[in-house]
């Protein structure tokens, strides 16, 4: 497959994935505002820490209301990763490959932008920020089914997996790691009422509640939730279900590129999967959760060297 | 009345008395409600629109995306009609692919002072860099498209040559499917000579064209982008070959070849088909600001190790100033008279044509001598005295830039307009393909001038298309099986 064909479909997938994320991360932290108590503010910041856009933002001049951080995360096009940006990157690159991926495919990018691009404030408003948000997921759930049930399995399907998990396992370590100080190895099971809550909103954002509650049947006591959401390899969105998708889908892909980029992540999937949690919190999740950004943000560099600018 | 006897009409040999390769089409015609052939016409511009078949304006204040208009009126050709055209084009594109290979190597239709030296010598699109080199099949104009018209006596004549990369044939092939799909009934009730195998015919052209020694050649097709205004085009004819459609930074050139960069590493590429100007392919040996081209590409190309079609250098054949000669080429090469006659043409570099031409500017149509599209045209007969003024100047300061025509009574096919159905101007553009041997499909792209009286068919210049009917001679039996 031509190079530019492949890094269009791997884009394509990761913007309308990371257009998704944004979408939860904005979930959780507009229901967690609404909680009361001095966390509330903590919590509408939180989308500005997760996507490293905190400066960006304060450098807007915009006042840090609920309402303004929502909206630059929403519509804002100089915001490279609001939702509005992503959905136009998404479709811009399925533009340039019309011909390799299916009429469906391009008919969800293409409606979706164009619904967003006539979208404004007031219209938002009106429509209100939760509908909006639950949309922009239908979107992204339609595009996934589109791309499953049309694609050939060929290696355009493997680019637009790639970009998908790629993009998943990065917001996920990410969405952790801004609760990562509340873990400690000395962690007492008494988990305070606004902590329960910001935990249940956590995993409601991954969509992960249910789960561990079929899983544990127990109440929510961090370790778990750490645990699941790193070294479960039955939840989707899970550290270690994304890096198995990624190591499958590198194999899959034809050619004998792509050493460098196997090689790291099958080291890090070897670390998911062979890991226990205790020695993860003993070692500090902070610090694995630091590194596993900075392995996935490398093996998307070997992605991209080894097949996406090639020569 | 008597304005239109002034042309030859498609349909119609005099008021009230229709063709017979026409009769049959009529009549389904009158039999049709109003209503229902004004909703296929809906119809077809939605599905044009829903499927994006459209082109890019240049100088568009939006550079919007417009539809060309389709009519679904067709234009039928009889089959005897055809078969003479098809002659004549076969019998011009090997004159001029001749004539290529000559002023490239022996030059002996310069030497035996046919055709003036200096006119192809100093012409701008002449290449030094294709002296000397042959190529497989001697081949240089892999794909023309050769502008047909008619006379007032239905006679026709050749307008222009496109030797370099001629557009359309998208179109001829989107109007077929359209009116197949509009109109299943009138296909089985013609037997219209059928066009869909014509990405079959290219690639073979295209592999054709390979390199000596390579037994199955890797094709591409090279767009500059999906801003240009034939980007559709390009993309369907890539995927209806399937081959891959690339940009000059999918290209690069390594160890004395021209590769792709794919995800499973460079893969060898055996024959570009262009369609981008010979200025901008390699930013090395043309024009250095090119980011649409892949450098090093003339060398490699000079080392017979790639091919590119239409080759680097056809530009000089089709320039209005060698226009006037490709009877002689003809008589030249083929010691044959031409089948297909030019239009009677004044070259302007000739001062007693050129005082000729001034003195009677609007009766004539004056065009610029590297001109295409349409564009920098002077329609005497349309033009205002203004107009005509400015022109004469233009002239004045550079006459070997010009030629001039009579303005042409081209033929004319009923057309459906706002005010119901009336004749429209058309010409045709038949796309001859030159492979081992010439070949083609029948028929071509019928534009069709939509203004009433408007002589420019041109897509830029609001023209619209038809589909193109060549009538096999005999219905064959229906439902027989031999």
């Amino acid at each position: 497959m031509l190079s530019r064909t492949a890094g269009c479909i791997y884009w394509m997938s990761r913007h309308m994935e990371r257009a998704e994320n944004i979408a939860r991360v904005l979930d959780v932290s507009s229901q967690m505002a609404l909680m009361p108590g001095g966390l509330a503010r903590e919590q509408i910041m939180a989308p500005l820490d997760i996507t490293g856009m905190r400066e960006a933002f304060v450098a807007s001049g915009v006042k840090a209301t609920a309402d303004e951080i929502l909206l630059f995360f929403a519509l804002n096009p100089n915001n490279p990763t609001s939702i509005y940006s992503c959905l136009r990157q998404a479709r811009e690159n399925g533009h340039v490959v019309r011909g390799k991926i299916t009429a469906e495919m391009w008919e969800t990018l293409n409606a979706t932008w164009l619904e967003i691009s006539g979208m404004t404030r007031e219209k938002l408003k009106r429509m209100g920020f939760s509908r909006f948000l639950e949309w922009v997921k239908e979107r992204s759930h339609l595009f996934r089914g589109a791309t499953f049930g049309t694609l050939q399995r060929n290696d355009a399907f493997h680019f637009s997996r790639l970009g998908t998990f790629l993009e998943r396992s990065d917001n996920t370590a990410r969405i952790l790691l801004v609760k990562a100080p509340a873990f400690s190895p000395s962690e007492e099971r008494d988990t305070a009422a606004v902590d329960y809550y910001q935990w249940a909103s956590l995993l409601r954002s991954l969509s992960a509640f249910e789960t561990y509650r079929d899983i544990y049947r127990d109440s929510i006591v961090p370790v778990q939730v750490a645990e699941m959401l790193l070294l479960r390899d039955d939840l989707p969105r899970s550290l270690h279900a994304c890096m198995n998708e990624i190591t499958q889908t590198l194999e899959s892909i034809q050619g004998n590129s792509g050493k460098e980029a196997k090689l790291l992540a099958a080291k890090v999937h070897a670390r998911l999967h062979y890991a226990q949690i205790e020695e993860v919190i003993e070692e500090g999740l902070q610090k694995y959760l630091q590194d596993f950004i900075s392995d996935t943000h490398e093996i998307g560099a070997r992605i991209q060297r080894a097949y996406l600018e090639s020569v | 009345m008597s304005a239109k006897a002034r042309f030859y009409d498609e349909m119609f040999a005099a008021p009230g008395h229709i063709r017979p390769g026409y009769k049959a089409f009529s009549d389904w015609l009158h039999r049709r409600p109003e209503e229902e052939l004004a909703q296929k016409r809906a119809e077809a511009d939605w599905l044009f629109r829903r499927v994006g078949i459209t082109f890019a304006v240049y100088g568009d204040k939006e550079g919007s995306e417009r539809l060309i208009p389709f009519d679904t009126i067709p234009r039928i050709i009889p089959a005897a009609e055809w078969e003479m055209v098809s002659r004549g084009l076969k019998q011009r594109a090997l004159a001029l692919n001749l004539f290529l290979h000559d002023i490239y190597h022996e030059q002996h239709i310069l030497n035996a002072g046919v055709i003036p030296a200096e006119q192809v010598l100093t012409n701008q699109d002449y290449q030094l860099a294709m002296q000397g080199l042959t190529l497989p099949n001697k081949v240089y104009s892999h794909i023309a498209g050769i502008d047909l018209v008619r006379d007032h006596a239905g006679e026709y004549f050749v307008l222009e040559d496109n030797l370099r990369t001629p557009s359309g044939v998208s179109y001829m092939l989107e109007n077929r499917k359209m009116m197949m799909r509009l109109f299943p009934e009138l296909f089985a009730a013609h037997a219209v000579a059928p066009v869909e195998h014509y990405p079959d015919l290219l690639l073979e052209t295209l592999r054709d064209a390979a390199p000596a020694g390579v037994h199955d050649p890797v094709v591409v097709v090279l767009t500059p982008g999906r801003y240009n205004s034939a980007y559709f085009e390009h993309a369907f004819l890539a995927q209806q070959m399937g081959v891959e459609l690339v940009e000059g930074p999918d290209l690069f050139v390594k160890d004395g070849f021209v590769s792709l960069r794919t995800t499973a590493g460079p893969q060898r590429v055996d024959v570009i088909y262009r369609r981008i100007d010979d200025a901008y392919l390699d930013p090395l040996a043309f024009n250095a600001d090119s980011v649409l081209g892949v450098p090093g590409l003339l060398s490699v190309y000079r080392a017979g190790r790639v091919s590119i079609t239409n080759a680097v250098g056809t530009g000089v054949a089709d320039d209005k100033s060698i226009y006037p000669y490709v009877p002689d080429m003809i008589r030249f090469y083929l010691t044959e008279e031409p089948i297909l006659n030019n239009v009677p043409t004044w070259q302007l570099r000739k001062p007693d044509e050129c005082e000729h031409v001034l003195a009677n500017l609007s009766e004539l149509v004056v065009k610029e001598v590297h001109g295409s599209g349409g564009y920098g045209m002077l329609v005497g007969p349309a033009a205002s005295k203004v107009e005509i003024a400015a022109y004469r100047e233009r002239i004045l300061a550079n006459p070997s830039e010009f030629i001039a025509q009579p303005t042409l009574a081209l033929s004319t096919c009923p057309t459906f307009v706002e005010a119901g159905i009336a004749p429209r101007h058309i010409d045709l553009r038949p796309f001859v393909l030159s492979g081992r041997e010439v070949r083609m499909v029948p028929g071509g792209l019928t534009r069709v001038a939509l203004k009433d009286g408007s002589l420019v068919v041109n897509s830029s210049q609001g023209g619209g298309t038809k589909d193109t009917w060549v009538l096999e001679s005999a219905l064959p039996a229906s439902g027989g099986h031999a």
